[in-house]
């Protein structure tokens, strides 16, 4: 098996242990900040080892594919493991800021890495039932972190959470028990054939709608995303953050994995629905991130707002569309978690996320406002910042495919997400304090640099990628061109002679 | 703006005394290419940026680009000589300067970008820079609303431009402007050419605030006085009348172009000389004023003839020289003053002589008067009017319009503040005195040169003019020569009957001033207009998520599971299901007994009230199932199965005991529709099982496992091998799950155990 591959997973699982073990010495919460830095380096190499390789192949405890667990890396899987790295480093530090020492004694911080290593579980594993425990080990590591020092509210929002994944977890289970049953593999690499090979290709349809809505749900697509704006808001920052960058990805990761690998049979039936999926979950989200009056929830439909734009890629299907979709989603990932990092230091500052309780911001603490507009410009897709060049990219796949209704749709949000951002810039930072409630900046001394300076570097990350953008341009498009033609995929998998 | 001038020392900070000293450096540079683009020269700069998408970050110096950029560089040095004294003090004076250089900048990237996505990225850094600027009085309400909504306009056209230049991008395959030169005659066969041509003006047109996208730039007139002089009259606004000066040889030249362009410039030109007239504000008269400007701008590049482009080049200058001047002395009067209303200042010329002079020679360039270079640009645009193909009475009636009416608007920024009565002079508790030497430079300069460029335009030609035209047209010998004295003709009549017309208008204004208020009350309002529409989306949003999201878990469960239900149910309609064949053949009693005890469980579990019947009728169901398993061949999973239910039964009861009852039931419509769903989800299932069932089971993976498992795993018991060593990875995931589900609950109990002591 592949070192490189088994590293990002274990160290965060090992990482857990030991934060877990030295929690309340003092001590664990740096533990977990250096597992995550060496879960990057991990991660770094994967990347390196993927972008000279291809495809790197691992089966778990050397039984040979179908019958043992693949564990398997391509540019998409490398690039989101990458991804996971990064922002978890980035989370943890910030977390060593926020976190209390009452939370750390419960847990958080094994958790929290827990997380990152089911995340990255299922970004790497070959195997579709494996795809599921790691669903299942994100699942419940989720839950942990939503009541970990719950107050009500956030009993409350993890109860919906939990209860909505769930039956997204039972139907991917029914799923995959009966198309199990059709082919009598797990494998994906294998199941791309075995459906291939199948006479009964309007039951592989059938079978694939368990498929889509269980990933769907996880992805949190309209109308399956009720979960999200129910729960994000409610937990500590740094959770939110990670949920916010990762969680709902892990679903549209599944979603691009299968509809490219396994279930590309039949695009004339999902690709309308696909499309629908995308344009309602485009516009319900921003209108939803219109309506708020707390600046998390904002954020949280903004999410849901950006997975239609991902799905909208997965929707076109073209190289130039997945590749958009993909250097969408490394955007996006970025860009989120810095948002809801902000939102975190602009919510101490104020006391509240309410936005009618927040204010001047801008004149008390301009640092964190300068903070919060690298990430706001970015996602609303001002350039040269990395949501321009993502916008480019997909408007110009849907201009490609003719698709005169979705160019409109998307600007349309565009510019919705852009007075969406603008209302919190102007009422938190732009506008002056309510009556009695001046942001705090004593409050935020203590714990500025750890606050502070992972915002600062994704902020940074954004803005670079957003100046040279034609490194990971280029990366998308190889990555993209692997999904469409899995051969080597598969290749790697089964030998080249199932 | 507050005065700060109870810190006159401070002027001497790198906050005042950097950005005009950046502005001269960039200045100084430019100039130095005059040379070369006076001899025709085009110079071209590129470096790679994106080669993936064939974006180079490639500029060009031709006429077109350097006069822009000799423009924004030396108003620059003006605006923020000025703003270096005017803000002196302020607490936020850094971030002024930094958010100006930056503008700047991004102006000067704009106009020098030669690849239409470059020029976006600086487009739209403009636009940010502008809301920061505009919304630099952070405190006031206003303010915030000025700068969101230039940013929402000016942003919602360049998103519109953008896939038009993308549209472009796809038809001729480069977005090199240099290379599309050539490739004019490409985007105006195309099919495409009007969408591109509409998107590309809705970018334009915002940015340059051509009627219906006016309303903006008034508004922005809340940023601070320079801001105002630089971005909103000399440079920024400009940038749309850049871009369609930029794009002319690609898509001008068609008759949807001419009229298009005829149409928009000729309605925003008289339609805002005739607003500045009425406004009381002189910053909002200059506002009106600007668009008069940039709507004869446009009016004047819908035509490809020679005296037409000459004039938009003449007027460019002349426009900008005399518009940021008259602002920049509009701040020393407010500075001084603390007023802007033209109903109440007057007399000033006395006490500050200086500013007196520079606002009278900015004005008489304005009015179009001799020697002016107004003058020169005026009888240019009459020429250009004369002769324009669209319609000579049109075009040549809103010039004659606008013309008058600035004339008179000429006099009341600069006659009566400072000549007039001074008998409604605010009082204030210091003497008015003469603006500071910072900021009466710039103003003085640029009227002077008004002046100096009407007496000897030659040198105005040879740089400039001649070859903008050159750059718009392709050929620098259709310019046109700049002359004081043209002779005796049509263009001279009209020139003084502008004057005749302009000094009644002066003389009637108050009356004048009254009908047009009138007749304002009566028409339609865009500003409130916009207002409406914002408010009307922020409703639709919040009636579309109460719906969606009403925060009731069940109706989240309810739309979850009917999407399941009509995915899956239209794929079966669609796409076929084969079930084969099913027979009750094999069915014996055993069956018809568990599976009797299976669906009695689940009844029970769905029509009882309560919870404690509720988990029983699941154990039962559970219970049945587990008999299956013993049927079918798996005592092992029976056997688990049933230590599951069991621990469930006792767990649950145990909890509901401290459970409050069951809520009232859901209304009769409500339990139709869930018990639809179910039935409908539920016979989709079972359609789907069957049909999985009559495909022939695949056994490779059994058959390794039976085969490997002793031999191989050294294991008899197949599942546990399965577990433990083939399928061992998944067990490590699940062993994860029951760890961190411990670790959760452990924290969960402690911490409500640590709550309850509290």
């Amino acid at each position: 098996m592949s070192w490189y591959l088994a590293m990002p997973l274990m160290t965060p699982v090992l990482t857990a242990v030991a934060a877990y073990l030295l929690r309340g010495s003092g001590i664990g919460r740096w533990v977990a900040v250096a597992g995550s830095a060496l879960g990057l380096v991990f991660a770094l190499m994967l990347m390196n080892q993927v972008i000279a390789a291809g495809v790197v192949t691992g089966q778990m405890s050397d039984w040979p594919a179908p019958f043992g667990i693949t564990l398997i890396a391509d540019l998409f899987s490398g690039i989101m493991v990458l991804l996971t790295a990064g922002v978890g480093l980035a989370v943890a530090v910030y977390a060593c800021g926020e976190i209390d020492d009452d939370l750390e004694e419960m847990g958080f911080f094994a958790i929290f890495q827990l997380l990152l290593a089911g995340v990255t579980g299922a970004f790497l594993t070959g195997d579709l039932f494996n795809l599921y425990v790691w669903f299942e080990v994100l699942l419940i590591s989720s839950f942990g972190l939503l009541i970990l020092g719950g107050t009500r509210q956030q009993i409350d929002g993890a109860v919906k959470y939990v209860v909505l994944n769930l039956v997204s977890t039972i139907i991917f289970l029914c799923g995959l028990g009966l198309l199990y049953g059709a082919t009598g593999t797990l494998n994906m690499a294998d199941l791309r054939l075995a459906v291939d090979n199948s006479d009964q290709q309007g039951l592989v349809t059938v079978l694939s709608m368990f498929f889509l809505v269980a990933f769907a749900m996880k992805a949190a697509v309209f109308p399956l995303f009720f979960w999200l704006p129910a729960s994000y808001h409610t937990p500590t920052s740094a959770v939110s953050a990670i949920f916010a960058g990762l969680l709902s990805k892990v679903g549209v990761y599944a979603l691009f994995r299968t509809f490219t690998l396994i279930f590309d049979n039949d695009p004339a039936y999902t690709q309308p629905i696909l499309y629908v999926a995308a344009a309602l979950t485009m516009v319900t989200g921003i209108l939803g991130a219109l309506a708020q009056t707390d600046m998390r929830r904002v954020m949280s439909y903004q999410i849901v707002s950006s997975i239609g734009f991902l799905i909208l890629g997965l929707a076109i299907g073209t190289p130039l569309a997945l590749a958009g979709a993909i250097f969408y989603l490394v955007h996006n990932i970025i860009v989120k978690v810095n948002l809801f990092l902000v939102a975190g230091v602009a919510t101490r500052l104020c006391g509240s996320s309410e936005m009618s309780r927040m204010g001047g911001v801008y004149k008390t603490a301009p640092l964190v406002a300068l903070l919060f507009l690298v990430p706001a410009f970015t996602l609303a897709g001002f350039p040269p910042l990395t949501g321009f060049w993502a916008k480019v990219l997909l408007v110009q796949a849907a201009l490609e495919a003719g698709n005169w209704g979705m160019v409109a749709l998307v600007l349309i949000v565009s510019l919705l997400t852009i007075w969406s951002l603008m209302i919190v810039w102007a009422r938190v930072f732009w506008a002056a304090h309510p009556e009695g409630l001046e942001p705090r900046t004593a409050d935020l001394a203590p714990v500025r640099l750890h606050l502070l300076l992972p915002i600062a570097a994704l902020g940074l990350a954004s803005i670079l990628i957003g100046l040279f953008p034609n490194g990971l341009i280029v990366l998308v498009q190889a990555a993209a061109a692997q999904l469409l033609d899995p051969q080597a995929y598969v290749d790697a998998v089964l030998g080249g002679a199932p | 703006m507050a005065d700060h001038s109870e810190h006159p020392a401070s002027f001497w900070t790198a906050a005042s005394l950097l950005p005009p000293l950046i502005a001269a450096a960039l200045f100084a540079v430019f100039t130095t290419f005059l040379p070369a683009v006076a001899a025709g020269e085009t110079l071209r700069y590129a470096w790679g940026w994106i080669p993936a998408l064939g974006v180079d970050f490639s500029f060009v110096i031709d006429g077109l680009s350097l006069t822009f950029s000799l423009l924004i560089s030396g108003i620059g040095i003006a605006v923020m000589l000025f703003s270096g004294r005017y803000l002196a003090g302020h607490p936020q004076h850094g971030r002024f300067s930094l958010y100006l250089v930056s503008f700047m900048l991004a102006m000067l990237g704009l106009v020098l970008a030669d690849n239409l996505l470059v020029l976006f990225v600086f487009w739209e850094l403009t636009t940010i820079t502008s809301f920061l600027l505009i919304g630099f009085s952070h405190g006031s309400e206003v303010s915030r609303r000025a700068a969101l909504q230039a940013l929402l306009v000016t942003g919602a056209g360049g998103l519109a431009m953008l896939a038009g230049f993308l549209l472009i991008g796809a038809e001729t395959g480069t977005f090199e402007l240099s290379a599309l030169r050539e490739m004019g005659d490409v985007l105006r066969d195309s099919p495409l050419y009007i969408p591109i041509l509409i998107l590309v003006l809705c970018g334009a047109f915002t940015k340059s605030a051509q009627f219906p996208f006016h309303f903006w730039l008034p508004n922005a007139m809340a940023a601070p006085t320079p801001v105002s002089a630089f971005l909103h009259s000399a440079t920024m606004v400009k940038g749309g009348v850049y871009l369609l000066a930029r794009m002319h040889p690609n898509l001008a030249g068609t008759n949807t172009w001419l009229w298009t362009l005829v149409i928009f410039g000729a309605f925003t030109t008289v339609f805002a000389s005739i607003v500045a007239l009425r406004q009381n504000d002189l910053k909002q008269t200059l506002a009106y004023t600007t668009l008069m400007a940039l709507g004869a701008l446009v009016l004047f590049l819908a035509a490809p003839g020679g005296y037409a482009v000459t004039a938009a080049a003449t007027f460019l200058v002349v426009h900008s020289l005399y518009k940021a001047a008259l602002f920049l002395t509009i701040g020393c009067v407010d500075h001084a003053t603390g007023t802007r209303d033209a109903r109440r200042l007057g007399g000033l010329a006395r006490r500050m002589p200086l500013t007196a002079l520079a606002g009278g020679l900015a004005a008489l360039s304005m009015a179009g008067m001799v020697p002016f270079i107004g003058f020169i640009g005026k009888e240019l645009l009459y020429k250009g009017g004369l002769e324009s193909p669209a319609s000579p009475i049109i075009v040549t009636g809103a010039i004659f319009a606008a013309s008058a009416l600035m004339f008179a608007v000429a006099g009341v920024v600069a006659l009566r503040p400072f000549w007039g009565s001074d008998g409604k002079m605010p009082l204030l508790d210091r003497p008015i005195r003469e603006a500071p030497l910072p900021m009466l430079a710039g103003p003085l300069v640029l009227g002077v040169l008004g002046l100096y460029f009407g007496l000897s335009p030659h040198g105005l030609q040879v740089h400039v003019t001649d070859p903008i035209v050159g750059a718009i047209l392709g050929d620098p010998d259709m310019a046109k020569e700049l002359y004081l004295w043209a002779g005796f003709n049509l263009a001279l009549i009209l020139s003084i009957l502008t004057f005749a017309t302009g000094v009644a208008i002066y003389v009637f204004q108050d009356r004048i001033r009254e009908r047009i208020v009138a007749a304002e009350s009566r028409l339609m309002n865009f500003d409130a207009l916009w207002d409406r529409l914002l408010a009307a989306i922020g409703t639709g949003a919040r009636v579309v998520t109460d719906l969606l999201q009403p925060g009731i878990a069940s109706r989240y469960l309810m739309a979850v599971f009917t999407t399941i239900t009509l995915l899956i149910g239209s794929a079966i309609l669609i796409r076929g299901l084969d079930i084969g064949t099913v027979g009750l053949s094999g069915v014996d009693g055993v069956h018809v007994v568990v599976f009797g005890l299976t669906i009695a469980g689940t009844l029970l579990a769905v029509v009882t009230n309560s919870r404690i019947a509720a988990i029983t009728g699941l154990g039962v169901t559970g219970t049945g199932v587990a008999l299956v398993f013993i049927m079918f061949g798996a005592p092992d999973v029976a056997i688990t199965q049933i230590l599951v239910e069991m621990l469930i039964v006792v767990l649950f009861s145990v909890a509901a005991l401290k459970l409050p009852t069951l809520p009232q039931r859901l209304p009769f419509f409500h339990r139709r529709a869930h018990a639809a769903v179910s039935i409908a989800l539920g016979a989709i299932v079972a359609g789907v099982v069957i049909a999985v069932t009559s495909v022939p089971l695949d056994l490779r993976l059994t058959e390794f496992f039976e085969a490997n498992s002793y031999p191989e795993a050294h294991g008899r018991n197949i599942v546990n091998v399965i577990l433990v060593d083939f399928r061992a990875f998944d067990t490590f995931g699940e062993i994860s799950v029951v760890a961190i589900a411990a670790i959760s609950a452990y924290a969960l109990l402690r911490q409500r155990k640590t709550k309850g002591s509290q």
